[in-house]
Order: C-alpha cells, then sequence, then structure tokens
C-alpha cells in the first residue's frame, strides 16, 4: 500500500502543516497533593499551516490554550494566531516580514526559539533580511519586538550578524585541511525608562565575536559575549556589564569521539524587558553544559544555566569496544562517559549600584550541580539488547529552582534497560531504575514494561514508587499505564494515571509542575 | 462548549491529514549547518536521482537512536540494493551540538549528517517531535512520512524505498 505524505495543491503551490492537541482529565487525588481543577478538562493544542509556492512561502500557526494544561504558564490562556509571517528567498536573499526564529553563533546574545510541549516561545515579530554577498560571507539583520504570551514586549530588538567561512570566501584556501569560520555580531534592546527614581538605561547594546578551528577530525569553537549595563528584575538591578564565553573542543574519529566544553557567565541575562522574569522575553540563550537525562528517575534532576554568574564545564568520552574482544562480545559494547560541573563565580560586592566585582578566573565556592554518569550498550544477540547505566547527580536544590533551606540533594541511580525483539513485528522492554538519595524525597524505584507492534501500536505501564520517603504516607506508587497508535503521521496515545510533582527546565528556568492524576490523551499529526 | 471545541478542532486536524490527496511535495528550501558548522541549503541535497530518507534526530532522543543504529545495521544492503542515502536532521541545540560529532562518529553510522540548532527545517517539514522520518524520490519529492519509532518499524520504511526505487514510479 503506497501511503503517500498528504499534502494539498492550491494556487500552483502546496500547503502542509501539522496539529497537536494535548488534553487531560483530571481525578482529585489528595495523597500525592494533586490541586482541584475546577474545569476538570485542561487542554493545549496548536496547528502550523505553511503554504510553498517556488521561492515564496507563508505560514501561521493557530494555537488553543483556552485552560492551559497544570505546570504551563497560566498566562497562555487564551486562543489564537500568534504566529505567521511571510517569506522570499532565492540563492542570495532572503526576507521575512512577521513572526520568525533565528539565532546567533551559539545563541548567547541572541535566540528566538520555541520548545511547544514546554510552553516555551519568544518568537521575534517582525523584519529579517539574510544576504550573501559574496560566497562565504553569510549577513543577517534583524529587527522586532519578542513574543510575551498574548501580547508583545515593550522592547524593540534589533541586531545584525556576520559570518565569514573563509575556506568557502578564497577559492585558493578550498583544499586546505585546515578550516575557520569567523563571526560577529551585535543586538541591542530599546525600552523607555519610566522610572521615577532611577535613571536606567534605554539603549542596551550587547556583542559577539566566535571563531571555530577545523583540522581533520579536530574541532575547536569559541565565543565571547559582552553586554552593556543592564539593571534588571534578575540581577536586581545592579549597573554592572555582563560577559559570556563558551568554549568547545571535539576530536572524532571512527569508533571514538571525545567533547570537552567550559564556560563562563557573569551577569548575562538579557531581555526586551527589564522587568520582565521567569521564562519571559528572553532575547539570549545561555546553555546548560550538561547532560541532557531523559529517563525518568535521573530527569527528577535537570540543570539550567545561572544567568548571574556560572563556571560550567563538561567532559564526554564515547567509544565503540570491537566485536570479538572481551568486553565487546559478538556484536560490540557502545561506551559513554560524561562529567559535568557548575558552580559558582567568585563575587566581591562593591557595596554601591555596581553590584559586585568578579575576577575572571576566579571561582565561587558553592557547588551548583554536578553528574558524573556512564552507559554501556550491549548487544547480547540479534533479539536481545541490553543498556546498563549509572548517573550521580548533585543537585543544588535551593539554586536551582529558587528555594531555600533545602540544600543539596546528592543522587546514585543505577538503571538496565533490555530489550528482546520476539520477532520482526514485536517486541517487548523492560526497564529497572533506582535512585538512592538520603534527601528530598529519598529513595525511589522503577519498573517499566512496554510491548511494542510494529508499525503501529504501543503499550506501556511503569511504576515509581517512592519507597524510601522518611514519610510513612507518602510512601506512594505513582502508577501510570499508556496505549499509542500510529497510522502513517498521525498518532495517537491515551494514558491514565498518576504523575508525580516535577520539574522542567527550559530557556534557562526552571519551574515546578503540580502532581495529578487522571486520564490524557495526545493527539499529533502532519499533513 | 469550551469542551466541545477542542474535539471539533481534533476531527477536523485529522480528518484534512487524512484526506490523502498524495500529491508529492517539493522538499522545502531551509538552511542547516553540517558537523563542522558551514551552512548548507537543502537544495542541496543530492543522490542522483536515488531515493533518500530524512531522519530527524536528536542525541536526547532514545527511540531516535534505536532507529539509526536498527537501519545502521541492515544498511549496507539497502544502499547494494536500492542505492539509497540517508541523511540525518539532528535538532540538538547549543546546549548539546557539539556532542553530535564524536556520538555520530563513536557509533561508527555512515550516514550524511547535518545540524539544525534552531529548528529552521525542523519547522519547514512540520516534524512535531523526533524522529521523524521521511522518505523522497528521485526527484526529491516528499512521498511518504512517518512520525516516532518502535522496534521494527525499519522494514515499513524499507518497503517505502524499495517502492521509491522500482524504475516503475
Amino acid at each position: 500500500m503506497y501511503q503517500a505524505a498528504s499534502s494539498q495543491n492550491i494556487l500552483g503551490g502546496s500547503i502542509h502543516g501539522n496539529v497537536q492537541i494535548d488534553g487531560q482529565f483530571y481525578v482529585t487525588d489528595s495523597a500525592i497533593g494533586a490541586p482541584e481543577v475546577p474545569e476538570q478538562f485542561l487542554s493545549n493544542g496548536f496547528a502550523n499551516f505553511i503554504y510553498e509556492r517556488e521561492n515564496f512561502s507563508a505560514g501561521l500557526r493557530y494555537e488553543n490554550y483556552t485552560n492551559p494544561i497544570l505546570g504551563f504558564d497560566p498566562r497562555y490562556k487564551g486562543n489564537g494566531i500568534p504566529f505567521r509571517y511571510l517569506n522570499y528567498k532565492n540563492k542570495e536573499i532572503e526576507i521575512t516580514a512577521g513572526n520568525f526564529y533565528d539565532q546567533f553563533g551559539s545563541g548567547l546574545v541572541f535566540r528566538t526559539y520555541e520548545e511547544r510541549g514546554l510552553g516555551y516561545d519568544n518568537a521575534m515579530d517582525g523584519l529579517r533580511l539574510k544576504y550573501i554577498p559574496v560566497k562565504g560571507v553569510y549577513f543577517k539583520g534583524i529587527i522586532g519586538y519578542q513574543r510575551d504570551f498574548w501580547t508583545k514586549g515593550e522592547g524593540i530588538v534589533r541586531g545584525v550578524d556576520l559570518e565569514w567561512n573563509i575556506n568557502e570566501s578564497i577559492s585558493k584556501l578550498d583544499s586546505l585541511k585546515t578550516k575557520f569560520i569567523l563571526g560577529g555580531n551585535f543586538v541591542s534592546k530599546y525600552q523607555e525608562d519610566q522610572n521615577p527614581v532611577y535613571i536606567l538605561p534605554e539603549n542596551v547594546g550587547s556583542g559577539s565575536g566566535r571563531l571555530s578551528v577545523i583540522h581533520g577530525n579536530l574541532m575547536l569553537t569559541g565565543e565571547y559575549a559582552y553586554k552593556a549595563n543592564d539593571p534588571s528584575d534578575q540581577n536586581g538591578y545592579i549597573y554592572k556589564d555582563g560577559s559570556a564565553t563558551l568554549i568547545t573542543a571535539t576530536y572524532a574519529d571512527k569508533g571514538f569521539g571525545i567533547s570537552l566544553g567550559a564556560k563562563r557567565i557573569d551577569n548575562m541575562s538579557f531581555r526586551s524587558d527589564r522587568d520582565a522574569n521567569l521564562n519571559s522575553l528572553l532575547i539570549n540563550y545561555l546553555p546548560a553544559l550538561t547532560k541532557n537525562h531523559v529517563s525518568i528517575l535521573p530527569a527528577h534532576y535537570p540543570y539550567a544555566t545561572q544567568p548571574n554568574g556560572e563556571y560550567g564545564m563538561q567532559g564526554e568520552l564515547f567509544f565503540h569496544v570491537r566485536p570479538n574482544t572481551l568486553l565487546g562480545g559478538k556484536y560490540g559494547t557502545d561506551v559513554a562517559v560524561n562529567y559535568s560541573r557548575a558552580q559558582a563565580i567568585d563575587k566581591v560586592p562593591t557595596g554601591d549600584d555596581m553590584g559586585y566585582t568578579s575576577e575572571f578566573f576566579d571561582l565561587g565556592e558553592e557547588v551548583y550541580f554536578e553528574d558524573f554518569n556512564v552507559e554501556f550498550h550491549h548487544k547480547w544477540s540479534k533479539k536481545l539488547r541490553q543498556i546498563l547505566s549509572y548517573i550521580y547527580i548533585n543537585y543544588n536544590q535551593d539554586v536551582i529552582e529558587g528555594t531555600a533551606g533545602h540544600g543539596h540533594v546528592y543522587s546514585h541511580t543505577v538503571m538496565l534497560e533490555t530489550t528482546y525483539k520476539i520477532n520482526s513485528k514485536n517486541s517487548i522492554r523492560n526497564e529497572l531504575q533506582h535512585l538512592y538519595t538520603e534527601q528530598d524525597k529519598q529513595s525511589w524505584a522503577l519498573v517499566l514494561l512496554e510491548y511494542t507492534i510494529s508499525p503501529r501500536w504501543f503499550f506501556a505501564a511503569f511504576d515509581q514508587y517512592n519507597y524510601g520517603n522518611n514519610f510513612e504516607a507518602q510512601r506512594l506508587h505513582y502508577i501510570t499505564g499508556t496505549l499509542g497508535y500510529t497510522l502513517g503521521t498521525n498518532r495517537f496515545q491515551v494514558g491514565y494515571g498518576r504523575q508525580r510533582a516535577g520539574i522542567f527546565c527550559v530557556g534557562g528556568v526552571c519551574r515546578t509542575v503540580p502532581a495529578s492524576n487522571g486520564f490524557s490523551f495526545s493527539v499529533t499529526s502532519s499533513f | 462548549m469550551k469542551k466541545i471545541f477542542p474535539v471539533i478542532f481534533v476531527l477536523l486536524a485529522v480528518s484534512a491529514s487524512a484526506q490523502d490527496k498524495s500529491t508529492a511535495r517539493p522538499l522545502p528550501n531551509v538552511d542547516v549547518k553540517d558537523l563542522t558548522g558551514s551552512t548548507v541549503s537543502s537544495s542541496t541535497f543530492e543522490n542522483g536521482g536515488k531515493p533518500i530518507i530524512i531522519d530527524f534526530w536528536a542525541t536526547w532522543c532514545k527511540p531516535c537512536i534505536e532507529e539509526l543504529n536498527a537501519i545502521h545495521e541492515v544498511f549496507a544492503d539497502w544502499q547494494k540494493e536500492t542505492g539509497v542515502k540517508l541523511i540525518t536532521i539532528s535538532l540538538d541545540d547549543a546546549r548539546t551540538m557539539q556532542r553530535v560529532a564524536p556520538f555520530v562518529k563513536g557509533k561508527g553510522w555512515a550516514y550524511e549528517s547535518y545540524l539544525d540548532p534552531n529548528g529552521d527545517f525542523k519547522r519547514a517539514m512540520n516534524v512535531n517531535m523526533p524522529p521523524q522520518t521521511f522518505v523522497l524520490n528521485g526527484n526529491k519529492e516528499i512521498v511518504w512520512q512517518h512520525v516516532g519509532y518502535v522496534e521494527g518499524n525499519e522494514e515499513e520504511l524499507y518497503e517505502q524505498v524499495k517502492l521509491v526505487a522500482a524504475p516503475a514510479k
């Protein structure tokens, strides 16, 4: 059966898009502290439509958050079309009018993006020009306002970025073994000062320079960003300037890879409204240099960069142990080792409105986050494979969640995942996870079972059991069952069960999602 | 009324997608980055009239890695039989982007790999969540796509590749 990707032909062009709806019926469950939901049913939904014809495209997104799901910022409540654009692109030039997402370099100065599932969207609404004047030279210019839920921020954001791929543009260097890419940008925001007491800077400029050097399998990249004084809610209205430095080095060869990263962040929160907080109106993006754990128990303790000041470093090693060796067995073993750490920069208070001074290489004492993890992927036979991992996390709960009196959570997690392929269509998967900690809610155990029938069906059930909780009444089971059905690009999923209160980090800010119990569904579709 | 609206919305959207007008559409022209950071336009993706698979993935997406591993084991045969090329588009952003090259090499994958750190190509292709897989015919038109991965899905994917590779298309 030839099931084609369906799209519609209109006016000689094509229309395509996607849609997603998530909904949940809430059940009262006082044992886990699930809040009462008067509406009983909450849902989030959106649909994208894109029209394309040759060099021209146009698109819009309709969003429906009539009553957003628990854990979403309540300011999302509403519905409408917050995202629409017209775009023209040929070989040299691209013009976008309306909404767009973009980033300069690694985003230390400017990045607008969306994480629909987590409720993050700081899209620009304005104009963008991309231009390639000569081969290897890439220019971008942007101006506009940023999205803030159903309104726009009052600050104007404008910026330019220039990237020079030296080997591309100078044909003599094209065959050179070492490649260089240079880039630089400048972004400024304007926001009127209406404060009766302080004289606040109405224009705040920020810029960065970046360089990548690639030699064979070795790649080095570095970016340094600077921001002029920018008193804001986030930094406590101090007049100190800010900076961010990000350096990474990677080496990769067949069956072997290593990556090292380091960064220093100093007073680098940059928003188009100085009074904005949480996930609102961020102009830049400060990446966390930590592994993004997706397994359920280690994801209890995620991390986000501390924009007011942080040293971070990460090292990671991947290698493939060849088959027919002691550790490799018949099919070989994949090994990954990762270590990361984030801690304070040293700050010397000045006692005035400059806030503090900080020497570039002086580390502060407080550790924000530390993670050591190791992972083995081994295939025993054509039918059976396993993943064994260990994760140690030192989580500074007060700093990351913005609370007081909790201190650090030190956790050790061991996980074993087993996949058994019964035949070409049917498979069974099992996950066993155990998280040990003396702090927070103490230890957890998890059992997950999944059965899949390719290409359409999956069934999964898991139990998270907080068996180690110091309070006997809190030693609860969080049991969830899920059923999924996929037909081409349509995916339907229903679930029933308890969700624990959790923490999600996006856009550099972590927020807590309350516990809940009930029936949930999700529909996604591309067309 | 408020409860009914989302339900209608779902039905409309799903029925729109199920209409299956089955017109192949051209690949959107969007810039991505190669693993060394150079800008590459998706219009330059090429396989000399043979089928192309485009697979959206990320280093933090487990089913994506399972899918690419499963294909890796049979890919030499696929290439021999159909001449297919597999292009991976990583959705890792500045946080995990530097992991992609060592990760891909560490796995020994023989795919053409690109980065889409701000999701431009992802949006143009209407990808909700990875993995999402597309099959392109010899004219580089999207003729089939699939969301998600469960064990064994690679066989359905290969059936589609073979359909496209067959001379009578």
